[in-house]
């Protein structure tokens, strides 16, 4: 199956808002592969939302399996996501499909509470954190117009994170 | 003669206008501009700017003689081979700080790049009191070597009593 089109930012359909999933069939289904097959078909991307491919309801893939040293949920399908909860703000680098050749800083929760459907129309309820979090956040702002474009902060912008060395050990 | 690239370096003292004034002489005279870096430092106005323009680099300096007159600026151009689309991505963020002194930025670029740091953009600034002033510093750079490399690296700064914080950055893409 080929991949489906990216939209390439200008493209103003980035900036529109999408619309919940009411029917759980086939189509929604088919759909959910080829948008996946997308994704896939994307050098080192973890996630996608319908409107990146023109399609204006609230379905996001995220999928960190790839990168095996986060810890994660894996393939995830969200429909009609909810961010229920979150705490702690942190910023790290992202890059989007839709923005080709940009890169940028942008704050994101660091710890959220979701709750989707999945494919078959079923309740789910996920705790994610860190980077998975980061592209869940994303990916939910495709589906309100949002790009990561609106979120930058300055370049200047810096936070002293806590002391955190990862495999130094502290004697 | 075809388009070519310049990196236009301008100077001068800090006023309100600058960037407005400089960028409408440079797009009356037909000229695009790429990436740049434009910030106050130490109450002077710096940029570095990207230009390109299908005219020589001493037309270029001729088209800004107006507004740098009467602005106060010196201008300096530079033909680059340079283009637009050839960035490269940080994979590692460092801050460093401490009790500022002579030697800081040289001690610890020096052991970076020493440990295989490639960096791409460094900001740095001096803080505190002038009796006692403090130097604040964040570099985003390229791990050559491998983020470990840097880490070990990094024990080697801290003995001398500057805190660095280092951060792999993990560009997400979604």
């Amino acid at each position: 199956m080929a991949a489906l089109e990216i939209l390439i930012y200008p493209d103003q359909r980035l900036k529109q808002i999408s619309q919940p999933v009411q029917q759980f069939d086939g189509e929604l289904r088919s759909f959910v592969v080829e948008l996946e097959q997308t994704m896939r078909s994307s050098p080192g991307g973890v996630g996608i939302a319908a409107p990146q491919v023109g399609c204006f309801q609230r379905i996001v893939i995220v999928d960190l399996s790839a990168k095996p040293k986060i810890a994660s949920h894996g393939r995830m399908v969200l429909i009609n996501p909810e961010i229920l909860s979150w705490e702690g703000m942190v910023k790290g680098r992202e890059g989007c499909m839709s923005v080709p050749d940009f890169t940028g800083n942008v704050m994101r929760a660091e710890r959220i509470t979701l709750g989707a459907l999945n494919e078959n129309g079923e309740p789910q309820e996920y705790i994610c954190e860190g980077f998975e979090a980061r592209a869940v956040q994303h990916e939910i702002d495709h589906l309100d117009g949002l790009l990561f474009l609106d979120r930058l902060v300055s370049r200047r912008t810096d936070l002293f994170r806590r002391k955190n060395y990862g495999s130094r050990k502290t004697a | 003669m075809s388009k070519q690239w310049y990196m236009l370096t301008i100077v001068g003292e800090d006023r309100r206008g600058i960037v407005a004034r400089v960028t409408d002489a440079l797009f009356n005279g037909g000229c695009n501009l790429g990436e740049a870096s434009m910030m106050r430092l130490g109450g002077s106005f710096t940029i570095m700017l990207m230009v390109e323009l299908e005219r020589s680099g001493s037309e270029l300096q001729k088209l800004l003689q107006p507004v740098a007159r009467s602005l106060n600026l010196h201008i300096h151009v530079d033909s680059i081979e340079g283009r637009l689309h050839r960035h490269r991505e940080p994979d590692v963020s460092i801050t460093v700080y401490g009790a500022d002194r002579a030697g800081i930025v040289a001690r610890v670029t020096g052991v970076l790049a020493e440990a295989g740091l490639h960096i791409l953009e460094l900001e740095s600034d001096v803080g505190g009191s002038s009796e006692n002033p403090i130097y604040v510093m964040h570099i985003e750079g390229h791990a050559g070597e491998g983020i470990e490399a840097l880490r070990s690296a990094m024990e080697l700064i801290e003995c001398d009593g500057i805190e660095v914080n280092l951060q792999p950055v993990d560009t997400m893409v979604g």
